[in-house]
This record gives structure tokens, sequence and C-alpha cells, in this order.
């Protein structure tokens, strides 16, 4: 892909999410925050490439560390979005027992 | 990446498609009945990236004269003597397991009150793996895709790095390292190991801009002089800066600081897809940067302040002398748990207004109950959220969440605020900059022209609150205190709700 081809993607995909994100519920605006966080980390894909290439030490081994990092990001945001956004719950439904 | 076989094309669009699961994901969260499966598009995405990663990217070992072309790819170099090299393989997977261990109890354990800092903690990991990537494809160019080889008259052959991967490196590893330093004195101020005050070096403002020019410069020069200095000295000064941004603005002004650093490491992603000419990375950053981005002015709009006076930072941190002696004088009533239990049980609707103290003391799930035996006398609860109440964009949903509150209970500042003259109770449980109607009348008051919740307009109101000496962040003096229609309910806010609750018995 030439410059131009990725930048075009980078200026559509900041369109996207203007329009995406104001339509997200303020009252979900703090699991937007743990998703984004845990999306972000796709930069993992960088640290997984430095980690499997030959030709230097240095270079695979912060890599690496970089896949454990992101990592912690994937498995934490997703997890603990997930349990934020089951307790979000409605009126109707009974709601069960605590306490 | 020059190499357009069927395996890389194929890897381009599973990257696409990837992309477009995170546009999904927050898609979803555009209402909580939907947003379990778009949390659910997320984890695919991130499966679909990290999976076609591994597979388009096998370690390879040379055996014998094969050298290991780039991206690992055995056609590159054409031989045959290359193969699979398992040791990296499995710890390429164990660093994936670690990683997985860590993040899923942490995630598991972590109380609904210190979800700030964990988002800031989670932002600071976002912003060093970035720094990691950025560093790694400096010493090693060539696995990227991102250098030719040059082979000069003199000396050692060198990895050249083109100069449109070098500027996007730069900027990959200094916007990485402001969202990792920034990040960590967010989250050490949000978890109470650094004071909330704000801390004020003297010719802060000349000081960061000279560093944030220094890295401007840098990057420029570096297109010309690969040197390992000019990297290693943006990185340096990157951290150095994030450090330096963070550390004056105080606790209240945490919901943009946290939302422009979730921002930022959507920036440092996009940078880092941009040297990798990775469609996945770039569409995440760019929504994730434009998602922060959106927070921080929502967050700046409920405050009514600009994004640059809260960057410059400093907020709160100068007492308010003028005029602080005569306030201390000015009459208020003083209530009891008592006196509050049958005020909400004979009223017909009670508006609750949560604030961060809400969150400090814990008090959700007492407040719920309190909210559930006032529906047996027949009372109509709702809560009132302002966006800045708490440390982050919606906070306090997700604690009332928490405590069970049913969404369709909770609104937000423009829904409920006509509602407050029909209301017989305001009841204000560790909020007060939010209520201040200063904010609309006094055009002196460093919070003229924020939007306020009008708990003034109800009938009563009570408000929950440690001491009468204490000031809100803001160091203004907030006028509801003195109403003849206001009782002060001088206490821990959880202690004071566990008694209104045993009251309503």
């Amino acid at each position: 892909m030439d410059f131009v081809a990725i930048l075009s993607i980078f200026v559509m995909a900041c369109f996207v999410g203007y329009y995406v994100v104001w339509s997200v519920t303020p009252a979900l605006h703090t699991p937007l925050m743990a998703v984004t966080n845990a999306i972000s980390s796709v930069i993992i894909v960088g640290a997984l490439i430095a980690g499997a290439a030959a030709g230097s030490a240095s270079s695979k081994w912060l890599g690496l560390l970089g896949v454990v990092l992101a990592s912690i990001n994937i498995f934490g945001g997703f997890a603990v979005t997930s349990r934020m956004l089951a307790m979000y719950k409605k009126k109707d439904r009974p709601a069960p027992a605590k306490h | 990446m020059e190499h357009a076989t069927a395996g890389s094309s194929f890897a381009a669009l599973a990257y696409l498609v990837a992309g477009v699961c995170f546009i999904l994901a927050l898609r979803g969260l555009s209402s909580p009945t939907l947003s379990q499966r778009g949390n659910r598009f997320g984890m695919i995405g991130m499966t679909i990236a990290v999976v076609t990663t591994l597979v388009t990217h096998v370690p390879m070992q040379a055996v014998g004269l094969v050298l290991t072309g780039p991206s690992g790819v055995v056609s590159a170099t054409g031989p045959l003597f290359a193969r699979i090299d398992f040791v990296t393989v499995l710890e390429i997977l164990a660093a994936i397991g670690i990683g997985a261990v860590i993040g899923i109890t942490t995630a598991r354990r972590i109380a609904m009150t210190d979800m700030p800092q964990l988002v800031a903690a989670f932002h600071s990991l976002v912003g060093l793996a970035a720094v990691l990537v950025a560093c790694a494809a400096f010493l090693n160019p060539i696995a990227f895709g991102i250098a030719d080889m040059v082979i000069p008259m003199i000396g050692q052959p060198f990895a050249a790095i083109h100069g449109v991967s070098r500027i996007e490196m730069g900027l990959g590893v200094a916007i990485g390292a402001i969202t990792f330093s920034g990040s960590v004195i967010a989250f050490l101020k949000l978890n109470g190991n650094m004071g909330g005050k704000p801390i004020m070096l003297p010719g802060r403002h000349v000081i960061n801009l000279a560093v944030l020019a220094a890295i401007l410069l840098l990057i420029a020069y570096f297109t010309q002089d690969q040197s390992a200095w000019i990297f290693w000295t943006i990185t340096i000064l990157s951290f150095a800066i994030g450090f330096l941004l963070i550390i004056p603005i105080g606790g209240a002004d945490m919901p943009v600081v946290v939302s422009m650093l979730n921002s930022y490491s959507g920036w440092a992603a996009a940078a880092m897809g941009f040297t990798l000419h990775n469609s996945a990375m770039i569409i995440t950053g760019a929504l994730v940067g434009s998602s922060g981005a959106i927070l921080s002015y929502i967050m700046c709009r409920a405050m009514n302040r600009s994004f640059i006076s809260v960057i410059a930072g400093g907020f709160g941190a100068v007492a308010d002398t003028s005029g602080g002696g005569d306030k201390i004088d000015r009459p208020w009533k003083r209530g009891s748990a008592e006196d509050a239990a049958f005020l909400m049980s004979q009223a017909e609707q009670v508006v609750i207004v949560p604030g961060y103290g809400m969150a400090v003391a814990q008090a959700q799930h007492v407040l719920r109950e309190m909210a559930d035996k006032l529906k047996e006398h027949g009372v109509r609860v709702k809560y009132a959220i302002h966006p800045v109440a708490g440390r982050m964009p919606g906070h306090m949903n997700v604690l009332l969440a928490e405590a069970n509150v049913p969404y369709d209970e909770v609104f937000e500042l423009e829904d409920i605020n006509s509602e407050f003259a029909q209301t017989d109770v305001a009841f204000v449980i560790g909020a007060n900059d939010v209520t201040n109607p200063a904010a609309k009348t006094d055009k002196t008051s460093p919070i003229y022209g924020m939007p306020v919740l009008d708990v003034e307009k109800a009938k009563t109101v009570l408000f929950i609150k440690r001491s009468m000496g204490g000031v809100g962040y803001a160091g203004v003096d907030n006028d509801v205190f003195y109403m003849d229609n206001t009782m002060m309910l001088l206490a821990d806010a959880k202690k004071m709700v566990e008694d209104i609750v045993k009251s309503l018995d």
C-alpha cells in the first residue's frame, strides 16, 4: 500500500470514529474507555512481528515484552468491559437477588 | 510487504475485517442492550488480527547460509534451508499467556470504584507497548519491511530506513512515551499514591514548550540522519514531557486527562499502523483517537473550560481567599438521619445526585437499598448524573449499575434538569461544584458558565457532606448550603445513608 492509500484509510476511519462515538450513550462512557483501550492494543501486531523476526536479539526481546504488555491489555480490557456491561440492567426485569 | 503475493493480500483483507469488527464493537455501545454483542465483535476482531499476524510471520530459523528475508517469509529468500523456529513460537505463545493471566486476574479482582486507576494503568501499557514496538522497528527495520540494505563504498552495510517511516516511527515513539509517562502519573494521582493537588513547577509552560519543540525538531532531523542518539533522545524527552504535562493537573480535572490519554494511546497505535502499513492498526488508532478526543471535548464542555486551560493545569491550586471569612458565618441548618428519612418517605419524587464522594465512601450499594426502601413507601426515585461527576466519563453510571440500579432510572443532566422544580427532595451525596448555582449567576466565580444541576429548585435539598469547613474542588463556596430549604447532613456518606435506611424501617 502506498502512503496515500493508508492515509485515506486513516482519514475515513477518523470520520467513522467521530460519528460512531457520538452515538455512544453517556451512561456507557466508562465501558467505552475500557473497550477502546482493549482494541488499541492491536499494537500487538507490531510486537508479534518484532518477536518473530530473526536478525536482532534485542529487537526480538523488546517485541516479546510488547506482546506481554499488549496481551494484558487485550485480555484485561475485554474482560473488564464485559464485566461492566453485564451490570447494566433494565427496570422491568427482576433484578437478581443480591446481598 | 512489497511482495504482492496471495498470502499478503489475504493478510491485508483479514486486517481490514478486524478493523471493521472494531468499528462494530464501538457501535454496539449505543445502547446497553446491544453492548455485550459489540464487545464480542471486538474480541473477534482482535483474534483475527493476532492469528493473521502469527500465520504470516512464522518465526524462521536460518540453517547454513540462508538469510531470513523481510518479515521472515521463506519465499522472500527462496532457498530451502530455513525451518520453523519452534523455540520462538513457544516464547511468543508464552508471552501471550502471561499477559492473559495477568489481564484476566486484574479484570476480575478490580473494584468498580477503582476503575479510573485501572483504565489509566491500561493506557500506560498501550503507550509502553507502542514505545517497545517503535524501538524494535528501529533496531531491526528490515524485519518490518521499512528499510533497504545499503552497501556503501567504505564501511559496513546498513539498513537505511525510509524517510516517511522515520517520521512515523518518531511520532509513534513520542506519542507512545507521552501516553506511558502521563498515564503513570494519572494512575498515581487517581490511586492516591500521589496527592491530587496540582504540582506547579516554576516556568513550566516555557519548559514544556521548549521540550515539545525539541521533540518535533529532532523528529524532523531524524529524517536526515538516522543516528541512534536522535531516536533515543526523542524517546527520553517524550517520557519527560508526559510527566511534566500531567503533574500540574489536579484531581477533579482527571476526567479530561484520562480521556486525553485514551486519545493519545489511539494516535500512537495509528502511527505504528502507518509504519507497518497495517489497516487494522490504522482504523483502530483513528477510532480510539477520535473517541478519546470526543470524550475530552464532552468533559471540557461540562466544566465550561477550554482544553488548553485544563492542559495548562493548576486549576483549584489557589485557595479561595476572597470573602472566605464572611461565608463561614452564614447560618445553615443541620439535619439528622431521622429527619432525612422522614422528609424523603413523605415525598412524591426524590432525585439523587451522586458525586465523587459517593465513590470514595463506597456508598453506592447502601444508596440503592435506600432507594428500594423509598420505593416501598411509594416514592418515585431518579438519579441525576452530571457529566463530570467522578473521576472519569461515566464513572457514576458504572457504580450505580454495579449496585443494581436499573439504567432507566439514571438520567443525564439535560434530561432531568427541568424536573427539579417538580421534585420534593434533591438528595446530594458526594457532589458539590456540580450543584453550585453560582455557575449560573456569579460572573466572578471560577466555575461561572459551567452547566450545573438545578438542585436549589427542589422543595427540599438534603446535602451530605463530611463537614462545613471544606470547599469543593474549585475552591468556591456553595450557596445551596445556606438556603432555607437546605438541610445539611454532616457525616461520612456511607454511614449517613445506612442510618437513613435504618430510620426508614
